[in-house]
């Protein structure tokens, strides 16, 4: 076992770097850089300024040059300074020599999001698993019609308006839920429960909106797994046994139903650190979609390769710990393994 | 018979509840306030602003900064020597008075006595030579040093004097002194601007300071009680970051903001049909401070003909572009410089649309159907091109109005639209292209070398349509040595003239900012004057009764 594991985590040094390399030169393939912004098509700025830039950030080397530079950082865990906001630490805090501490971009950008994520992922389990069992135990009736059918719209309906929709039934016509942002202003000021549930308010309908386009896969996932095991001869053995109709459903069923989901909560990790660019420009939340997306359109490149290697690095991660998930919980993939 | 699962039941029960509670909060009601937004009161200190801005700065240096979210925040902390007044004339903030030495090469600023910067240390010459030695120093990563740098020498011989001399006359120079913002010496000395903490913690002189910021959310700041320009009105300005304009519209619905800046729909649509809205909130107009155009590559043909390019500037319907696009909210221009102001010439008036004269100019140069397709043509060429811009609504269909005009007299017109750093670097700089629809500056300060003078062509500098006028380099070359106004006024009228007879780019529009504020807030000059509704913010106020937290207490 032991074994398997270090062989897996000793495959991903490569795997990271071609991963990286692809990035890199995909990123290099879109033109321009941090000089080609719109706020440098400036008539007071000079193109002798912007030449300096490039050498400052050594954009003028090739992209194989630069690409070594990068990994050389890299491999001390270095992951840069951004170019396009003042030069602030891509990952991590850092503190000066006058013990001046500047907060990581990532860093300030990766809890919101995690939370978000967390919380929606949560609602999606706690919404898609009951739905999923119901539309199986009723297969082709009208609550599983209904569900698939509400579980659809939730998933086809454009977020961005829904998510206006709602922000402006419960946020302007009633006075219920904040529109945007994470806090009121001089929520500081207020005692730590409301805070906590001025907070809570704000995420809402961030939460409710991910959540609702999220449903679609998962709860379809659980009903169509348990469709598969409820037809298996060892349900009706359990039947026949006399056993209740809930023993059946949730200790024999249900358990056996649920193992795919392991693989997807594995895939589902790198995606907790991923925020949405619409939904996050909308509920104006700086967190780590509008971080890429900005990076993007500024040609930042040290933080869009620092959201990419995490990002790849915790796919690769959330691979492992699937596998693992998965021969912990079914005894047969667990033997396999072994062997 | 299969028993039903109890987790059926529960969960319908949830639902039931959930739909339930749902209902029962429908009828809770807002609370609107009572207070009589339109009523006048007498000026007092004190209150809150809340404004939205789309985009969050990453530094409150501006000249490291760059974005213009930057700018609008760093502008109410610090001070530059001189500013621009309501009538957009130079006059001096820091500075009380300057004079330019009889060769025009010597511009010395006498600085106002008693400058203090927030912190309560004095403010003199030495931070001002400082901050000039910091924008010209080569390790700053500042894109605006060029102005700075033509320089020769800066002195401050006293504390209230400070002297520098070009190598030859430089008028732009009294604007560029205009735009740096001066930085307290005492604190920055020995730091490394490029990532100093100063940027996110800045100490400035000028009515507010910074109070809070919080990343990705808001930025607060509070009045600084030692501001030497005069004291503003409202204690408090807090600009919270919402990237979209549509939640922005929420917020100010919701009267969460006091102030955004709408758009023409918004503005021309949205409001006249919500009494609501215009009960309590103020809808101002301000010419902003850029125009839309059309540009020619003068190096290919046919743009190369003078004909070609003033027949489309003819079969272009200016009114309908500003009509469709900005509901109306738009000018038409005929030079580069903001009407109103000192440097447009009042002459001068946009190209009419006239197909007719069009289609008369392009057959004088050539241009006929000959082959009955409907597309003139010349030589077996059709008169063919394509408009590129980039990734923005109003450019967008702009564009669609232009292709719809140049079909009607038999030119055909694609449109590419283009992300704007590939716009740059695959198009711009390299000049592959064949007319483009963007949109400068209307200059403040007069001179536009870097956009019209034929020296101005390499790859990266900004005349990259190939303009190419030996009288109009002249008289940028003279604008940019004659520091008298006067004098320089009547060489940007007649740059404007050529440049309009030229006809190297076809001038659509120059829109209308759409600013809108509370009625809460008082003492906006309306009309805007032409430096816009803002010149005067430090005199705004909010009189206590229709303060925020005074109405949502109820």
């Amino acid at each position: 076992m032991l074994k398997y594991l270090m062989n897996r985590l000793l495959w991903m040094v490569p795997l990271l770097v071609g991963i990286s390399l692809i990035s890199f030169l995909i990123m290099h393939l879109a033109p321009g850089d941090i000089t080609s912004t719109e706020a440098s098509f400036n008539p007071k700025t000079s193109e002798e300024s912007r030449q300096k830039l490039r050498e400052l950030y050594h954009l003028d080397k090739p992209v194989i040059v630069q690409y070594g530079l990068w990994l050389k950082r890299m491999s001390t865990l270095d992951f840069g300074r951004s170019f396009a906001s003042h030069q602030s630490p891509v990952f991590w805090q850092e503190t000066d020599k006058d013990g001046n501490i500047t907060k990581g971009m990532i860093q300030e950008a990766l809890p919101v999001t995690l939370l978000i994520n967390v919380l929606s992922l949560s609602l999606i389990i706690a919404m898609a698993l009951p739905l999923g069992v119901i539309s199986a135990l009723t297969q082709n009736k009208l609550p599983d019609r209904s569900i698939t059918i509400f579980v659809f719209i939730g998933f086809a309906i454009p977020s961005f308006w829904l998510a206006l929709m709602l922000m402006y039934w419960t946020g302007v016509s009633h006075n219920w839920l904040p529109i945007s942002g994470l806090h009121s202003l001089g929520a500081e000021k207020m005692p730590w429960l409301a805070q906590w549930i001025d907070g809570l308010k704000h995420l809402t309908l961030p939460i409710l909106i991910s959540g609702l386009t999220g449903l679609a896969g998962i709860s379809l996932f659980v009903r169509n797994g348990m469709l598969d095991v409820l037809h298996q001869d060892y349900i009706t053995t359990a039947r026949a046994k006399g056993l209740s109709e809930n023993t059946v459903v949730y200790k024999h069923a249900l358990r056996n139903a649920l193992l795919p989901l392991i693989t997807i909560f594995g895939l589902s990790i790198p995606g907790l650190i991923g925020g949405s660019v619409i939904a996050e420009s909308i509920f104006a939340i700086p967190g780590m979609g509008k971080l890429f997306y900005d990076a993007v359109l500024m040609r930042d490149f040290p933080v869009i390769m620092g959201i990419l290697t995490i990002g790849s690095a915790l796919t690769l991660i959330g691979n492992l710990l699937a596998d693992l998930a998965y021969a912990w919980a079914d005894p047969r993939v667990r033997k396999g393994v072994v062997q | 018979m299969q028993e039903k699962p109890q987790i059926t039941r529960v969960f319908t029960c949830l639902v039931a509840a959930l739909m339930a509670l749902l209902l029962m909060s429908c009828s809770q009601q807002r609370n609107e306030g009572t207070a009589n937004f339109n009523q006048t009161y007498p000026s007092e200190a004190g209150g809150t602003l809340v404004d939205a801005m789309s985009g969050e700065p990453s530094g409150l240096i501006a000249m490291i900064a760059g974005e213009s979210s930057a700018s609008t925040i760093a502008s109410n902390i610090f001070n530059s020597l001189l500013k621009y007044d309501k009538n957009l004339e130079l006059t001096g903030e820091l500075a009380q008075s300057w004079d330019v030495s009889a060769d025009q090469k010597t511009i010395t600023f006498h600085l106002k006595p008693n400058l203090k910067w927030a912190d309560g240390k004095p403010l003199t010459s030495e931070d001002v030579l400082f901050t000039w030695q910091l924008v010209t120093d080569d390790k700053t990563r500042t894109p605006y040093g060029a102005d700075y740098k033509l320089v020769k020498k800066a002195e401050a011989p006293d504390p209230e004097t400070f002297k520098v001399t070009y190598a030859q006359p430089y008028a732009p120079a009294l604007d560029s002194w205009s735009g740096l913002h001066i930085l307290p010496k005492h604190l920055l000395a020995g730091q490394d601007i490029n990532n100093t903490p100063f940027a996110r913690n800045p100490v400035g002189s000028h009515y507010y300071q910074l109070d809070q910021w919080k990343k990705g959310e808001s930025i607060s700041l509070k009045r600084n009680v030692n501001a030497t320009q005069g004291q503003a009105k409202i204690d408090h300005l807090v600009s919270r970051i919402i990237p979209d304009r549509a939640a922005q519209f929420l917020e100010l619905m919701a009267d969460n903001i006091d102030s955004m800046s709408l758009n023409s729909i918004q503005y021309a649509r949205i409001f006249p049909s919500r009494p609501d809205l215009t009960s309590k909130i103020a809808q101002y107009k301000e010419l902003g401070n850029s125009y839309t155009y059309l540009g020619f590559n003068l190096k290919r043909k046919p743009f190369d003909d003078v004909r070609v390019r003033q027949a489309i500037n003819y079969a272009i319907d200016k009114q309908e572009i500003i009509d469709g696009v900005l509901l109306g909210l738009g000018l038409p221009v005929a030079s580069p410089y903001k009407p109103g102001t000192r440097w447009s010439n009042p002459e001068l008036h946009p190209y009419p649309y006239d197909p007719k004269k069009a289609i008369a100019l392009l057959k004088e140069a050539g241009f006929e159907d000959h082959d009955h397709d409907g597309i003139l043509d010349k030589d077996g060429q059709p008169l063919s091109f394509e408009i590129l811009t980039n990734q923005n609504k109003e450019r967008e269909m702009s564009a669609v109005l232009v292709q719809r005009r140049l079909k009607e007299i038999g030119i055909d017109v694609k449109i590419r639209v283009v992300e704007w750093a590939t716009f740059i670097s695959r198009f711009i700089k390299t000049g592959d292209f064949n007319v483009v629809l963007l949109g400068w500056g209307l200059g403040l300060e007069p001179d536009q070398f870097n956009i019209w003078h034929s020296s101005q062509q390499a790859p990266g500098q900004f005349n990259f349509i190939g303009y190419n006028n030996p009288t109009v380099d002249k008289l940028l070359e003279d604008g940019r040595m004659e520091l008298n106004p006067d004098k320089r006024m009547k060489i940007y009228h007649e740059f404007a003239k050529i440049l309009l007879e030229d006809s190297p780019v076809v001038y659509l529009f120059a829109g209308y900012g759409l600013p809108a504020i509370h009625k809460r807030v008082k003492g906006i000059d309306d009309p805007a004057p032409p430096a816009g509704i803002g010149h005067n913010s430090y005199g705004w106020y909010i009189p206590a009764p229709l303060r925020r937290n005074e109405i949502s207490a109820e």
